[in-house]
């Protein structure tokens, strides 16, 4: 186990761990090996399984970009926009064990400039929002440090 | 047996922010349809519905709320709602009715009122609606437009001038179309210089939404020919496949794509004009003109590929070689695209159809694509909706 990340709650809750380094929360068929992000809990997808036993895993926390932009524009509820709305990047990651890609926000200070479709990334989490409860952490995607 | 119907009338009302009630678009183009067709309403069969979901219970029940605008006659009903592909399912109801026998002729209409700015969810703590869970990300409509765009700028070598070389092809035919909500031409500098959405799309790449109605009467072909109408247009092929597992695209509104571990992973995309071309017994090679989904400029490029008019990579050249332009080999976009409309959404993917019939009858003006004999339409609904249409003479 990582060492558990800043105090804070999460965003969504169960869809991932929060730790120092955390992994999204995902389910794996038990009769045909597929993975689910968001969690299939109920039965499986796969047209050739008819699965209904999942077992919750850890995604992979490093993967791909399958490709970036960001968000210039403050998007409507449900998402809490700081004011004044400040822009962010988005990136696509492609896990590679998985075969799956998931969209993220990217991580604060990283520059569209820097990103490059094929990049590796890493998972961390940072604050979605702020209320009174306190912060509300979700995953982002940041370039690992020999990824340039 | 032929699977063949005619396409007897088409109609619209105009593409705008007009802020009125969508039943009175719907009905204008229901009118404007019958007219066109020579048919009285007294004699519509079938009246098949594209629903709208923003519009009050009215709009769930489209196909009774507009046969009760134009007059109770009697009409079977029907409603069809598939987000934007919601036409083409609408107009693949009838035509079913229509080659099963149980009617020979049918309107088939959609439209829309939409509200100003970006489309959102029903609000609340809903994690278990996709929808709900991106915009809770932030990740907007535009997002998924962008991540396309700039896939093919680092892949395939589109530049920000390829995308807005489409944006410029559009709006010059858009001048052209009395329907269009935008009939002006764009300077380079202008779309450039608009404001930057997601990052490379600027606001004159990304489609607005609209307000707006469009409709068709179709007829089996012995109605067409009793009516002397035995040339008109057919459609020789409707496509509404839904995704294969495991779908591999990143696709509005998913936050994931599914994992190709256990099943190869399949393009939607690229099998939603194939069974089109399959049941019309036609290839891309047969094609005089395209109308594809324009979300964003960008996306015109992906379409090229995704209905064989090129191999993947290739569309950038087939842009730039001039083909897609009226007056090339194979026109796209001729009625000037979603660029110049703006996505009314249940309207949208008749609005295809509707151009394709002017087109092929020879009445669409300066737009027209000369000797047009084949079309299709292309187009995909939220949450696994093919569409994709192909009309003949």
């Amino acid at each position: 186990m990582s060492a558990p990340a800043p105090a804070g709650l999460a965003a969504i809750e169960g869809w991932y761990t929060l730790e120092e380094k955390p992994h999204l929360l995902g389910t794996r068929c038990s009769a045909c090996g597929t993975c689910y992000f968001p969690k299939q809990t109920m039965f499986c997808r796969n047209p050739q399984c008819e699965g209904t036993q999942f077992e919750e895993v850890r995604l992979s926390r490093t993967g791909r970009i399958w490709s970036y932009t960001d968000a210039c524009y403050e998007p409507p509820a449900p998402y809490v926009a700081a004011k004044p709305f400040i822009p962010f990047v988005i990136a696509a990651v492609e896990l590679a064990a998985e075969k799956m890609i998931v969209l993220g926000q990217v991580a604060r200070g990283v520059e569209l400039a820097q990103l490059r479709v094929g990049m590796a990334v890493e998972l961390v989490l940072e604050p979605l929002y702020t209320d009174e409860r306190g912060e509300h952490l979700v995953w982002k995607w940041r370039p690992l440090k020999d990824a340039a | 047996m032929s699977r063949e119907v005619a396409i007897l009338g088409v109609g619209m009302h105009p593409w705008g922010k007009w802020g009125r009630n969508f039943v009175e678009y719907g009905v204008h183009a229901a009118r404007a349809a019958l007219r066109d067709a020579g048919v009285t309403w007294q004699e519509v069969q079938y009246v098949s519905g594209a629903a709208t979901m923003r519009c009050g219970y009215p709009g769930y029940v489209a196909g009774a709320t507009f046969a009760q605008a134009l007059g109770w006659q009697g009409a079977q009903i029907n409603t069809s709602y598939a987000a934007c592909a919601s036409g083409s399912q609408a107009l693949a109801a009838a035509r079913e009715r229509i080659l099963s026998g149980a009617c020979e002729v049918a309107l088939v209409v959609g439209a829309d009122t939409t509200p100003k700015g970006f489309l959102a969810p029903q609000p609340g703590y809903r994690p278990e609606d996709p929808d709900w869970v991106r915009f809770h990300l932030g990740i907007t409509n535009p997002t998924y437009f962008a991540l396309y765009a700039r896939r093919r700028m680092d892949l395939y070598g589109a530049t920000l001038e390829d995308f807005t070389a489409v944006k410029i092809k559009n709006a010059a035919q858009g001048v052209h179309n009395p329907n269009a909500r935008y009939r002006r031409a764009f300077t380079r500098e202008e779309v450039n210089k608009s404001a930057m959405v997601a990052d490379p799309l600027r606001l004159l790449h990304v489609c607005a939404t609209s307000d707006g109605g469009a409709a068709l009467i179709i007829s089996s072909l012995e109605f067409a020919r009793r009516r002397g109408a035995a040339g008109a247009p057919r459609i020789a092929g409707i496509s509404t496949v839904t995704p294969r597992f495991a779908s591999a695209e990143v696709e509005m509104p998913d936050i994931a794509t599914d994992s190709a571990v256990a099943a190869a992973g399949h393009s939607f995309r690229a099998s939603i004009a194939a069974r089109a071309y399959e049941e019309a017994g036609l290839g891309p090679e047969d094609l005089s003109l395209a109308e594809v989904y324009d979300l964003a400029s960008s996306m015109e490029l992906d379409w090229y590929e995704y209905i064989g008019l090129c191999k993947t990579g290739d569309a950038e050249a087939l842009l730039r070689s001039g083909a897609t332009t009226v007056g090339g080999r194979i026109p796209v976009n001729a009625s000037g695209g979603l660029a110049c409309f703006g996505e009314a959404v249940p309207a949208q993917a008749l609005a295809q159809v509707c151009e394709l019939a002017w087109q092929l009858r020879g009445q669409a003006g300066a737009r027209q694509v000369a000797g047009a004999k084949v079309g299709i339409t292309a187009n995909q609904g939220l949450f696994g909706h093919g569409s994709s249409v192909i009309v003949k003479r």
